[in-house]
């Protein structure tokens, strides 16, 4: 498999997904040669200035106010990504809560509300498999942005904004529970909608999906993750 | 006879009494420096507690000192089943999240999805207003419950009935159109699943006529009823700094005077075409909160009678075949199921379109890589969805921001330091469904 990602001229780092074969099925005696298809999928690149939109604006401000808060573009800012007419910022964990400070209080930015976070696993991008996506709106303003944190399943630590933004307290509560990332310095990170008692962390892509037995000469229904499937 | 459930245990913090009612005198009294704290616990299953939200209170006499909420108890795992069925069969599941606005679950779903697939521009006209249409209806139905729920909380049995009677006129219109009367996974990644059947606009604008009035019923009960008043006015205040560091939005947020409201600043499905007004009051309590879904209800009505006026006969799918579901159903002496003309074509005379069809309902399509936030008004508040695709014909993550779930981390402000009582009235003023919040 590596083979081919690094024949696609990609370092396993910067693949989402590498996708073989046309329809999910493998040792069916493919005849159609289809089977041999790799497609490999990469991150999204970081695109260059001008951003277009109020992107511009909102990556002028944030550098210029970043200092003020104790930080700088160059540690903060790791790399911009337009798409979708949606603006990506990608963090570095370190500075996540002062560019959420310089995001709620620069008065040219002022994002008053957070939308929470959103965990995503990505278990092919070594090193940074787990990411936190952050969506903040500027009332004021009437604008969007999106803060995207990445930490390495080894270390799955990011620090909590909950002292910037209270309302993230249930959100980062949740996406520790389903994704296993530990936020920093939040005040009681607990599970919030598995029981206490569980076991793992169900929204992982290695969590184990259980087939379900069936009374009929000792057969099962596979789990979702095993049955065949279109790619 | 002893409680196998009531007891006691010790703990660091002291000893710890289980009492399950009328066996209070079976605690003995503290010890000498001993401090008496009493949590109680209300729900998950209580008739007041909008579901099974479970309320953890520690009191002092009838005052609440601290709330908690506890959730998770209607937890399904919505979120990772779409991560194994196709993006169209995503609506399915979204639609079940929270069950009294399915309307904006799938809107919202599908909003992001045709985001991904950069095709927001080619959604034909009739297919947005349809959506408008839909989730204004839907609006009107979800703030009925809320105010009958909420009135049937505070002991107003007949809110409850009047409001239950008016949902049940609109859940008759979702069914004529969609078939069924929730979950209906009607709005589908490309437009709607079906036209208008024949009869529904009249049906529509008959059942939109007869509203007002009997909204009536329900605000001449309790619009400046001084009861009402007393149960709800200057109960479960929170400011607009407040809802700010909450993220609490929707009517909570517009009771504070703030008209924040996605429709007018961050238009979707063409909502900048209609003419309504956004209802702040400036409150900040529950009586506010209230008022302002009474007037939403009306407000959503004026749009409702807006796009009927807009519907103009056309599409209400793609043009692009390889998204647009062939839903093309009819109904048959046996009920429902796809259309004659429809099975004729596929099995007899295009071989292609029959792999066509084939490919498209168990394949489906695939939509870029990348991510997507697509947030509507729902009737609590700002619904956004997270969507994410790594190029496969499966949502590779799919994260609901549930207005009701951000809504509920209120709760510990607004009912600290008030009575028992009020929590209930502030809980039913938040609105929450656990189907939303729990997902």
């Amino acid at each position: 498999m590596s083979d081919d990602v690094v024949k696609a001229g990609l370092p396993l780092l910067q693949v989402t997904t590498v996708r073989e074969g046309m329809f999910g099925a493998s040792g069916s005696g493919d005849t159609s040669g289809f089977g041999g298809l790799v497609s490999v999928v990469p991150v999204p690149v970081a695109s260059a200035q001008p951003y277009g939109s109020y992107f511009d604006e909102i990556y002028a401000e944030l550098v210029a106010a970043l200092p003020t808060f104790n930080s700088s573009a160059e540690k903060a800012i790791e790399k911009i990504v337009i798409a979708h007419d949606e603006m990506t910022i990608y963090v570095h964990p370190s500075e996540l809560v002062a560019v959420a400070r310089t995001l709620r209080d620069e008065p040219g930015l002022r994002f008053e509300l957070c939308l929470g976070v959103s965990g995503v696993h990505y278990p092919n991008q070594t090193g940074a498999e787990l990411h936190a996506v952050y969506h903040f709106r500027s009332i004021t303003h009437n604008r969007r942005v999106r803060l995207e944190v990445v930490a390495a399943d080894s270390h799955p630590h990011i620090p909590s904004i909950v002292s910037v933004y209270p309302t993230n307290d249930w959100h980062e509560r949740e996406t520790f529970d389903f994704f296993g990332l530990i936020f920093d310095g939040h005040p009681h990170l607990t599970r919030i909608q598995m029981p206490d008692d569980w076991q793992g962390h169900p929204q992982r892509k290695d969590y184990p999906l259980g087939g379900i037995p069936v009374e009929y000469k000792g057969a099962t229904v596979p789990a979702p993750d095993e049955r065949r499937s279109y790619n | 006879m002893t409680d196998t459930y009531a007891g006691s245990y010790d703990t660091t913090e002291g000893r710890v009494f289980t009492v399950m009612g009328q066996d209070w005198d079976t605690i003995t009294g503290n010890k000498a420096g001993e401090t008496e704290r009493i949590v109680v616990n209300m729900g998950p299953q209580h008739p007041s507690t909008h579901g099974v939200l479970r309320l953890i209170l520690e009191i002092e006499g009838e005052t609440v000192t601290e709330a908690r909420c506890g959730i998770g108890y209607l937890h399904t795992g919505i979120e990772k089943n779409m991560e194994y069925r196709h993006w169209t069969q995503g609506v399915t599941f979204v639609t079940r999240m929270d069950y009294l606005s399915p309307f904006f679950n799938e809107t919202a779903y599908c909003l992001g999805v045709e985001k991904l697939l950069g095709i927001t521009d080619q959604i034909p006209e009739r297919a947005n207003v349809i959506r408008v249409m839909m989730m204004e209806l839907n609006r009107i139905s979800s703030h009925l419950v809320a105010l009958a729920t909420g009135g049937m909380e505070l002991g107003a049995l007949t809110a409850m009935i009047f409001g239950f009677r008016e949902r049940e006129s609109i859940l008759d219109l979702f069914e004529l159109v969609t078939g069924l009367r929730m979950n209906s996974a009607y709005i589908r990644p490309g437009g709607v699943a079906q036209d208008l059947p024949a009869g529904a606009e009249e049906k529509i604008r008959e059942t939109i006529k007869s509203l007002p009035r009997r909204f009536k019923d329900t605000s001449d009960m309790l619009v400046d009823n001084s009861i009402w008043m007393g149960r709800t006015a200057g109960v479960g205040v929170l400011d607009l700094a407040g809802c700010m560091a909450i993220g609490a939005t929707g009517p909570i947020l517009r009771a504070t005077g703030l008209p924040a409201d996605l429709r007018k600043s961050d238009p979707y499905c063409g909502y900048e075409n209609y003419e309504f007004d956004v209802i702040t009051k400036d409150t900040s309590d529950a009586y506010g909160r209230f008022l302002i879904r009474l007037e939403e209800m009306e407000q959503s009505l004026n749009i409702v009678d807006q796009c009927l006026d807009r519907l103009q006969p056309g599409p209400v799918m793609v043009e692009d075949k390889k998204i647009a579901w062939p839903a093309q159903l009819s109904i048959g002496s046996d009920g429902q199921g796809n259309s004659l003309d429809h099975i004729r074509h596929i099995m007899g005379e295009s071989m292609e379109a029959l792999i066509h069809h084939f490919k498209l309902v168990t394949e489906g399509f695939n939509v870029p890589a990348g991510q997507a936030y697509a947030a509507v008004e729902s009737p609590r508040g700002e619904l956004g969805v997270h969507v994410v695709s790594d190029g496969g014909t499966r949502p590779y993550r799919v994260h609901y921001r549930d207005p009701s779930f951000t809504n509920l981390q209120a709760t510990a402000a607004m009912c600290e330091g008030s009575q028992i009582a009020d929590v209930i009235a502030a809980v039913a003023s938040i609105d929450p469904v656990m189907g939303g919040v729990d997902r």
